[in-house]
């Protein structure tokens, strides 16, 4: 059985539709990744399997149960790190962890989640002196100290300067050899890369490719040619790649001139995904 | 019901950890008591020959504390929690909305408790105001008042939009109240438009029952009236908290 079964999500707010009819399964064991910039339903999405929002339609399901429908019993099974962390200030993060566990039959060991999430210097420190990233980790610990079977990651490392991230990265890979299903929102491609066993890309409230982060760029995409000519940059796509070379070294070939510049690449992963999602235009 | 007496625990513990509700809702009526108390708590009040200002302002300073606590303190404290998001976040944990609500409740009937008895006992020590006799009585009025004042203070969070705005908000209306209500002075020497307005506050009832059970040896079934008008406007409060009452942020 699946952890997580979305078909035909749909959720609009007044005329805005924020998610429009998407479709996707999360396997237990699974980290699977949605991918998105900013506004594109990720945590609209989220919020519905956490039980937090109701849903205009479709059908959810989530460790077998309908999250709207969702009591205390199902929640001693899921862990939700929220967009933005949201504790106890004046409470120490030993205190804080303790206040969580007790809201569950059976926690996981207070120093087992103080040492999975790297906290172990701040046990006794107040939530109020902790670092942004401190926080989000502790944010992580308060999620685990039920120790859930299901995940939900919204936005873990959003605002992490790049040596935090790698530490997050590490904590979550090694939640995932715990054995946990982890369903992790991000915009940032490279994270979904590195943690994710597979995605899918949301645009604008609607799946527009999935699978495995490599797979992505395998999908037809096209070829690009970049050359000068007469001191203009000229720029083609083609799925022919040999042919529209060919075509094009003949005819220079015949005339008797260079093709200035001229570069043959396929799309990075950046690049698929930019387009995707119709970052590309925007980002110049 | 574990998970009812954990949660007691925690709010028990938030509670002594913050020094603003320490302070502001808790120290400040027993330091005003004191203060006032210092002042003119060996006069005789006025209209009500034969009563010692102080055992007056102990009354006073009871319906003070109690929405200084249970008012204003819960309201600011539940809007700074589900602005700053720990009450969406408390909502995936497997704790009951109910069991929530009740201990936060609890802990806050515990506070004024607590702030009673120093008032009672400062009173007695410092101002030889003797222990009242109604006690049973007195037990149950302060209970009412308590609870219907919870019951406000959660019903105003719904009005509140922001963090920020949640000590402007409840400050202007607690205050004033207060002061129009009698707890610091006797309201008989107020303007009329001041004594309408205490008219309608439910403190001015809270602050009459206890008065009478107090002051004057009744007992609270000799005063339906203020029990009424003081149920009435706890419900009030209830039926707002329970039509608007947020556990998100308001956005994000």
């Amino acid at each position: 059985m699946s952890a997580i079964g979305v078909r035909d999500l749909r959720k609009s707010y007044g005329a805005l539709e924020a998610v429009r009819g998407i479709s996707f399964e999360v396997q237990r064991g699974e980290v699977f990744g949605l991918l998105g910039p900013n506004g594109a339903g990720k945590t609209t999405t989220v919020e519905i399997l956490e039980g937090y929002r109701k849903r205009d339609g479709g059908q959810v399901e989530v460790l077998g149960t309908d999250p709207a429908a969702a009591g205390s019993e199902w929640r001693e099974h899921i862990g939700v790190v929220l967009q933005s962390s949201a504790m106890y200030e004046t409470l120490t993060v030993a205190e804080s962890l303790k206040v969580f566990a007790g809201y569950y039959r059976q926690p996981r060991p207070l120093n087992e989640v103080v040492e999975l999430v790297g906290l172990q210097d701040k046990r006794d420190t107040r939530v109020r002196l902790l670092s942004g990233g401190q926080r989000r980790r502790l944010d992580l610990g308060l999620a685990l100290v039920g120790d859930p079977e299901l995940i939900f990651l919204d936005e873990p490392t959003t605002g992490f300067d790049p040596g935090a991230r790698r530490r997050a990265w590490e904590t979550i890979r090694s939640l995932r050899s715990l054995g946990k299903t982890i369903l992790l929102t991000t915009h940032y491609l490279d994270e979904a890369e590195q943690l994710a066993d597979r995605v899918a890309v949301l645009r604008q409230g609607e799946i527009v490719a999935a699978g495995a982060p490599a797979d992505l760029t395998g999908s037809a995409q096209e070829t690009e040619i970049r050359y000068r000519e007469n001191g203009r940059e000229v720029v083609l796509h083609t799925d022919e790649p040999t042919r529209a070379l060919h075509e094009l070294t003949a005819k220079a070939l015949a005339e008797g001139r260079e093709l200035e510049g001229l570069v043959v690449r396929r799309p990075t992963l950046e690049e698929v995904y930019l387009s995707l999602t119709g970052e590309a235009e925007v980002g110049g | 019901m574990r998970l009812l007496g954990h949660e007691l625990k925690t709010e028990l513990l938030l509670y002594a950890r913050s020094r603003e509700l320490a302070f502001f809702t808790f120290l400040l009526p027993i330091i005003l008591f004191v203060l006032l108390g210092s002042v003119y708590g060996n006069d005789t009040v006025k209209d009500d020959p034969g009563v010692k200002q102080s055992k007056y302002l102990e009354a006073g300073m009871i319906g003070y504390g109690a929405i200084s606590i249970a008012f204003a303190g819960l309201a600011i404290v539940l809007v700074i929690r589900r602005e700053s998001g720990v009450l969406k976040r408390l909502r995936a944990t497997p704790l009951p909305a109910w069991a929530y609500i009740a201990a936060v409740l609890t802990s806050y009937v515990i506070a004024f408790a607590v702030e009673v008895a120093c008032l009672i006992l400062l009173g007695r020590f410092l101002f030889d105001v003797g222990v009242p006799d109604q006690l049973g009585s007195l037990a149950l009025a302060l209970l009412l008042g308590v609870v219907a004042f919870c019951g406000l203070g959660i019903g105003l969070t719904a009005l509140i939009k922001s963090a920020e705005g949640a000590s402007a908000v409840v400050n202007a209306i607690y205050l004033p109240m207060a002061f129009i209500a009698g707890s610091f002075f006797s309201p008989h020497s107020f303007p009329a438009f001041l004594r309408a307005i205490a008219d309608v506050l439910p403190l001015t009832y809270f602050i009459r029952l206890v008065r009478g059970i107090m002051l004057h040896g009744q007992s609270i079934w000799d005063l339906p009236g203020d029990v009424a008008v003081i149920t009435a406007w706890g419900l009030v409060g209830v039926l707002v908290a329970v039509k608007a009452f947020r556990w998100e942020p308001k956005e994000g």
